[in-house]
């Protein structure tokens, strides 16, 4: 047998060694891969250990109150009462506020970066936007605190009551003492700012040039071309987008906490305090004594857990759907 | 519309895009302009060596607090980096499989999760059983943060490296495992360390998951059993505080915070760059 | 064809060790590799039908074809890197010496440690110094791999092999990605003979490179034929003509024809190899 052939078969003693290492190499690849699957496997089960656990320790509250706790709109911890209506209004509230803000305002800075900006200022002003993601929510609710309530209370609110005769609506009736939804809503705008405007700004590049060249061939002037032709093209992702932003104002804690008042009370006008699902968590969660306060807070928690799953996945839905096609 | 009006309106929508992107910007430079003059002002150097001083009172420092976050950040990618790495290899080698798909989903569902959650969920398995909280269950919570995060910059920057260098390695008899450790895994590695540092940047900044599982610690403390100071909490505390004082402590420990987050986002950046590219040793 | 016939009176290397040496069919050429009626697969298409074909020692022998013929793949085959692309699929048998590479008790691994290969694009390993990616194939052994002496006397004698010693020999330490080119896939080829293989593949190694690199890899070429087997798949003709001292001639994968590279150029047996190689098509 020749030499190279004694090497291959690894039958001959002298190659007893050769055949081990065969074995070993396809052991190698399977332990390999059985780790690497495990780890992956792993966020999914995370997932699932999550909603279980939460929704276990929720499952005491709910199963008390059923659906009406999601109604009850008295959240009295002392006299036992836990209604998270409150709490659920001031989510959507605060949230919904944010986005009506901060969606022009991503809306347009991305179209500004995308189509309008000369090539020189797109670096620095992305830049600056994305930057925006990058601080800590603790940060904005200290600079909230110090720089933005002094501001609503002193010249904003007074403006928007008196001289612009809002107080006279319900939506700005009553005290201004600056810890408000109001307030609650202007930081959230500028935390979600970013995400949509990153979103946007991808779906807007992946639009193919053709469709821009079609439009200006047509005669279509510059916003005409923007408004009909690009816009359309990535309404999806946009939506997506804006979906995105959604989902994490409904889950942002610290800023708000630190802006809204922390009151659980259901009021119409954006000056008064209120109070959120995270924050509700965040200010009593430490505090709770009884097991039934501490099931509710799991309730709120497991309630926030479900709507942001089902709104994120939703937004990466929309966006997976719209970038997919233009890759 | 008279040609002349439609372009009138062109410019119109443009200018206002123009404007939208000065508003965009101006809360940035508000907060940067605040945290430098209020912070700044009372940075000292016993900010980083002091504990902090009883209620009240002026002075002290945030020694704990930064050393509780670096020991944070730490324990969590105990979690964070296996875990993230492991599936961004998964990820980039099953590429179209089932549980890829699923994976790949999940993990940015749990990237979208408010990390309020994430600090109730590690209260009941590590704070809850055990009876007391603990810098461990905080760090467990920050680094379920990192997982979705290390994981998509990890798949990738494996993907990035060329089919050919795994062809190379196979053809020179390398088992598929060797491939993708010694060869494809090592040439992405300095991409993966950049994006493992940008996860630690994100999370060291994060309080929610801290609120009921570190705790806080007024007092020096390192012990992983034990609740540990971090630089957002003790800012938060600080900040929620009638004092004055605690105030000021507030602002410098924001602006330490942004500082470490920028000095560790840009050691991201630039440290791993030299790595490649160099031709001398 | 007046062009190949200039190329093959130039003097070159092989022609002239020809005319010093006894004629191919002497008992000094054995067989070393040899493909037994061997099929492959991408998916549902085929792409090599039945190819029987021996390769002898210390020869250098080309395949040519028009591009699609199966050239590559049927190089692929011969050290089992074709079943590394999902869905491949191999039938038939490759002998090495008397061992069949397919059915035998070895795997895929054991086969590419002796025979070696280089692709179109040199691939050296970018994190691994000039000394660590010749040495890469080395260290992979089970067991104890070979001392620091033994492996640094391993690199040296492989780069000089590759002709690549004299360029490298005071910056083994510095990252193979400095070296220009064609010094990457002199690299690469160092890379593959420092495991001593029987038989070394070459998959148009010249195709990314200079003029200048392109040569200096012929003539490297011509040298290594004295101490292994070399099996060189080109697109290039003329390059077919230069090197090797037997060519095989694919099409849409099948084997037309396999003769002595003079024979096949100026006297080619097939109607089809002689469109081909007079430029008719391809």
């Amino acid at each position: 047998m020749t030499e190279a052939a004694a090497h291959l078969s690894g039958n001959s003693a002298t190659d007893s060694r050769s055949a081990r290492s065969f074995v070993t190499s396809a052991r190698g690849d399977r332990v390999f891969d059985i780790l690497i699957t495990a780890f992956a496997a792993s966020i999914p089960v995370l997932l699932v250990i999550i909603a279980i656990s939460i929704g276990l320790a929720a499952w005491p509250a709910l199963s008390r109150s059923g659906l009406s706790f999601l109604t009850e709109s008295t959240w009295d911890v002392a006299a036992g009462k836990f209604g998270a209506a409150p709490a659920i209004y001031g989510t959507v509230v605060s949230s919904a506020l944010a986005l009506i803000i901060a969606t022009p305002l991503a809306l347009g800075v991305s179209i500004f970066l995308s189509e309008i900006a000369p090539k020189w200022l797109r670096q620095p002003v992305g830049f600056l936007v994305d930057l925006l993601a990058a601080i800590p929510s603790v940060v904005y609710g200290l600079w909230g605190i110090f720089v933005l309530i002094p501001l609503l209370r002193d010249p904003v609110g007074p403006f928007l009551r008196d001289t612009l005769k809002l107080g006279a609506t319900p939506l700005f009736s009553g005290p201004n003492y600056g810890y408000s939804m109001l307030a609650a809503g202007l930081i959230l705008a500028i935390m979600i700012l970013p995400f949509i405007s990153a979103v946007t700004r991808e779906v807007l590049l992946a639009v193919p040039q053709s469709q821009r060249d079609a439009a200006l061939a047509l005669g279509a002037t510059r916003w005409e071309m923007i408004r009909d032709a690009v816009i359309p093209y990535a309404r999806s992702g946009i939506i997506g987008g804006i979906i995105l932003g959604l989902g994490r104002a409904l889950g942002e804690t610290m800023a708000v906490t630190m802006l809204i008042g922390n009151r659980p009370e259901i009021a119409s006008s954006l000056f008064a305090p209120g109070y959120t699902m995270a924050s509700l968590i965040a200010n009593e969660f430490t505090e709770a004594t009884s097991d039934a306060h501490l099931s509710a807070l799991m309730a709120v928690g497991a309630v926030l857990f479900a709507v942001t799953l089902i709104v994120n996945a939703l937004a990466r839905w929309l966006v997976w759907r719209v970038t997919r096609g233009s890759r | 519309m008279s040609r002349r009006s439609r372009h009138a309106r062109s410019n119109v929508m443009m200018g206002m895009t123009y404007i939208a992107a000065i508003v965009a910007t101006l809360p940035l430079l508000f907060i940067i302009f605040h945290l430098l003059r209020q912070g700044a002002a009372y940075l000292r150097p016993g900010f980083f060596t002091d504990m902090p001083n009883p209620v009240g009172e002026t002075g002290g420092g945030m020694a704990n607090a930064i050393v509780g976050t670096l020991i944070l950040i730490g324990t969590a990618s105990l979690l964070g980096l296996p875990v993230g790495v492991g599936a961004g290899l998964y990820l980039a080698d099953k590429r179209g499989s089932l549980l890829a798909t699923v994976v790949r989903f999940l993990s940015d569902v749990l990237n979208g999760l408010p990390s309020i959650v994430l600090g109730i969920f590690a209260w009941e398995f590590l704070v809850r059983p055990f009876g007391g909280f603990s810098a461990l269950a905080g760090g467990m919570a920050l680094g379920a943060m990192m997982i979705p995060l290390v994981t998509r910059t990890t798949e990738e920057m494996i993907r990035l490296v060329p089919v050919s260098l795994r062809e190379a390695a196979l053809a020179l008899g390398y088992t598929r495992w060797r491939t993708s450790v010694s060869v494809v895994l090592r040439t992405a590695l300095p991409g993966i360390v950049t994006g493992a540092l940008l996860a630690l940047a994100r999370i060291a900044g994060e309080t929610a998951p801290l609120l009921f599982t570190a705790l806080g610690n007024q007092f020096w403390s390192t012990s992983l059993r034990e609740p540990i100071a971090a630089l957002p909490l003790q800012i938060f505390t600080y900040a929620i505080s009638p004092y004055e004082s605690a105030h000021a402590l507030a602002w410098a420990g924001a602006l330490v915070l942004i500082l470490i987050v920028l000095i560790i986002s840009l050691v991201a950046r630039y440290a791993t760059r030299g790595r490649y590219a160099g031709t001398g040793d | 064809m007046p062009a190949l016939e200039t190329e093959l009176k130039r003097v070159t290397p092989a022609a002239a060790l020809r005319g010093a040496e006894p004629p191919a069919s002497s008992s000094k050429t054995e067989t070393i590799l040899a493909t037994r009626r061997l099929n492959a697969w991408f998916g549902r298409a085929r792409v090599l039908r039945n190819v029987s074909l021996d390769f002898y020692d210390r020869l250098v022998t080309a395949v040519i074809g028009p591009s699609g013929c199966g050239k590559s793949t049927l190089l692929r085959c011969l050290n089992r890197m074709h079943e590394t692309v999902p869905g491949a699929i191999t039938e038939g048998d490759v002998m090495l010496e008397d061992a069949s590479i397919y059915h035998g008790n070895f795997n895929a691994i054991a086969v590419r440690r002796h025979i070696g290969m280089v692709f179109q694009r040199p691939t050296p390993f970018p994190t691994m110094s000039i000394r660590d990616n010749v040495a890469a194939g080395l260290r992979i052994r089970i067991g104890r791999g070979p001392s620091k002496s033994e492996t640094d006397e391993i690199v040296q004698g492989a780069l000089d092999r590759a002709g690549l010693w004299g360029e490298v020999k005071d910056r083994l330490g510095e990252h193979a990605l400095g070296l220009s080119g064609g010094q990457q896939q002199r690299l690469c080829i160092a890379r593959a003979l420092a495991t001593r293989p029987r038989v070394i593949l070459l998959d148009e190694p010249t195709a990314s490179l200079d003029p200048l690199s392109t040569q200096t890899i012929e003539e490297l070429v011509y040298e290594l034929r004295q101490s292994i087997a070399v099996i060189i798949v080109t697109h290039n003709m003329q390059q077919a003509a230069r090197v090797s001292d037997r060519t095989a001639f694919m099409l849409a994968g099948e084997m037309i024809e396999v003769a002595p590279t003079t024979t096949l150029f100026t006297n080619p047996r097939d109607s089809r190899t002689e469109s081909y190689v007079t430029g008719r098509f391809g």
